[in-house]
């Protein structure tokens, strides 16, 4: 994978989707020049304005990058001060943005690539499917929520490929999590992309394992700058001992982590 | 266009305008978003005898106007820094500064006795202030003859520019800056960062790994002044002010209290670009006061 230069920018607010009762579709101009290139998988460190007590910048996956309309969409969940200011943004309003940081998703030329997705952690699928599906392949989508409400972006998925449902309430799809569906436990698909909660990541990893296939996941370790200075989003590594998610990640391949799965 | 350079010492710094150790990296990290060459001083990670992993995650919780970060002193040691980073940034036109920290004296002294060759480290920064370590670290830097110890001790092994980082986790912090000067310091650097606690309530867990961690971050702001100015005034030798400087403005409170020259570290965090626009603005500041140099302002403050 290539480095992508990081890039700090302003961007206009031209749209703010409302997605269910607690998620946002922003999507984002720069207010002059193009946007830099960025990788599905890779994320963004988004100043908070009109945020009294908040201070760091929120890290945000990049869900789509729109290069006809020049646009970065980023999904965001209202889970607390700062991501509420992002989620009440109204257009015409400016945001500063850092991106393109981190490692993103691999590419798989070879195989079905399973992109399963829970709540928010759906973002960055929508990018790697659009680009699987640019460069020939066919991506197969496996996407969990707690309620049909939650159900993010569903058209988007459909128009890129074959998507499978698991609510936690079985008010679509199959009733459960997503490790009970059967596209995931039938083990037909040569990778597997995943994003979503921690306890969903993990239970998906555990079954790739059993199963023997290639896994990656997007990790979402608190962090402070985004860059690889101040060494707090770190995860335990088989290879190298602690490393920054920001810079190795925030997708990594399963083997390398020291998850007990 | 003033002139921005002071001393600290013997060393030269082309402005008053460094970053912080831990907060930037090899600053290679920024080098897609500024030219390092135009900062003052780089000081670099925490840089101890030993790889060390630091303690487990989390590591960091968001406080407010600050954060809490219990690191560790995470790095792969000085022998990997010598070999591999110190070759790559060698070349910038800057003072490179190394933090040096450690759990013994023997190993500060190790760190001090293998940098002391190297042409292009500006100096060193005995870093005995880190609240996240459990042996060394801050332990020496909370009494004098632990202060004194340590410094004497590296002063021998070390023979350029020497800066000792100082904790604000005393009670007088004007004794533990004497007995640093009378051991050797060129430079007192303060402040490290504020021992704090943050509490998950729902979960009812501490935030933070280690339970406790270093408070950094604009909220430290007026105590970390009022601490510069204290020991700008119980010493001879230059202060180097920080705590949670966040621009330009922030910067000369701390030099108008009697910082020579400043470090940014939280900040780093939040506007990658700070330290540049930063030195901007000191340099119009200068102008807008009809003054031509950075040293009239030192400890100008009109009280």
């Amino acid at each position: 994978m290539t480095e992508n230069k990081k890039h700090i920018l302003d961007f206009t607010v031209r749209q703010n989707l409302r997605l269910g009762t607690n998620y946002a579709l922003l999507k984002l101009m720069p207010t002059g020049g193009q946007l830099p290139p960025c990788e599905p998988g890779q994320f963004a460190q988004v100043l908070v304005p009109n945020s009294k007590n908040t201070f760091l910048r929120r890290p945000i996956s990049i869900c789509n990058i729109d290069p006809n309309e020049n646009l970065l969409w980023l999904l965001v969940r209202r889970a607390g001060e700062g991501t509420a200011a992002l989620c009440d943004l109204h257009e015409g309003e400016t945001l500063n943005v850092m991106l393109p940081l981190g490692h993103g998703f691999t590419l798989h030329r070879d195989g079905t690539t399973l992109l399963v997705g829970g709540g928010v952690g759906v973002a960055p699928l929508l990018m790697l499917g659009k680009v699987l599906k640019e460069q020939g392949m066919q991506p197969e989508f496996l996407l969990g929520a707690r309620t049909e409400n939650d159900l993010l972006m569903l058209d988007k998925f459909n128009e890129l490929g074959p998507v499978h449902i698991t609510t936690d309430d079985g008010s679509a799809g199959v009733h459960g999590v997503v490790t009970r569906h059967p596209v995931l436990t039938g083990g037909n698909m040569a990778h597997i992309a995943c994003c979503g909660p921690m306890p969903m990541m993990r239970a998906v990893a555990a079954l790739a394992r059993q199963q023997g296939i290639d896994c990656e996941v997007s990790l979402e370790n608190l962090m402070a700058c985004g860059m690889g200075a101040c060494l707090c989003c770190v995860e335990d590594t088989a290879d190298a001992g602690n490393v920054c998610v920001c810079t190795e990640g925030p997708v990594f391949n399963i083997n390398r982590l020291k998850w007990q799965i | 266009m003033a002139n921005l350079s002071v001393n600290i010492g013997n060393l030269r710094l082309k402005n008053p305008v460094m970053t912080a150790s831990g907060t930037f990296g090899y600053g290679e990290e920024f080098a897609d978003l500024i030219d390092l060459n135009q900062l003052g001083g780089i000081i670099v990670k925490g840089t101890t005898r030993m790889p060390r992993q630091g303690n487990p995650y989390p590591r960091m919780v968001e406080t407010p106007s600050g954060m809490l970060n219990a690191v560790g002193l995470q790095n792969k040691g000085v022998d990997h820094f010598v070999e591999h980073i110190y070759p790559r940034i060698c070349g910038l036109d800057t003072a490179i500064i190394v933090n040096v920290s450690g759990s013994t004296i023997d190993d500060y002294v190790a760190v001090c006795e293998r940098l002391n060759p190297l042409d292009k480290v500006a100096a060193v920064e005995i870093n005995i202030s880190c609240p996240n370590v459990k042996q060394g670290g801050m332990t020496f830097g909370t009494t004098c003859t632990g202060a004194q110890s340590v410094v004497s001790a590296c002063r021998k092994a070390y023979d350029g520019t020497m800066i000792v980082k100082l904790t604000p986790n005393v009670t007088d912090v004007t004794e533990i800056a004497r007995a640093a000067q009378e051991a050797g310091a060129d430079a007192l650097s303060l402040t490290n960062t504020f021992l704090g606690m943050a509490i998950d309530v729902e979960r009812q867990t501490p935030c933070l790994s280690t339970i406790t961690g270093g408070l950094s971050g604009p909220c430290i702001r007026p105590i970390a002044v009022r601490m510069v100015w204290q020991v700008a005034k119980a010493v001879n030798v230059p202060v180097i002010g920080l705590g949670g400087i966040m621009n330009g403005r922030d910067a000369l409170e701390f030099i108008l209290a009697g910082a020579t020259a400043v470090q940014f570290g939280t900040a780093n965090f939040v506007d990658p670009q700070a330290t540049i626009k930063a030195i901007g603005y000191i340099n119009d500041y200068l102008d807008r006061h009809g003054l031509d140099s950075v040293p009239q302002l030192i400890g100008a403050l009109k009280a």
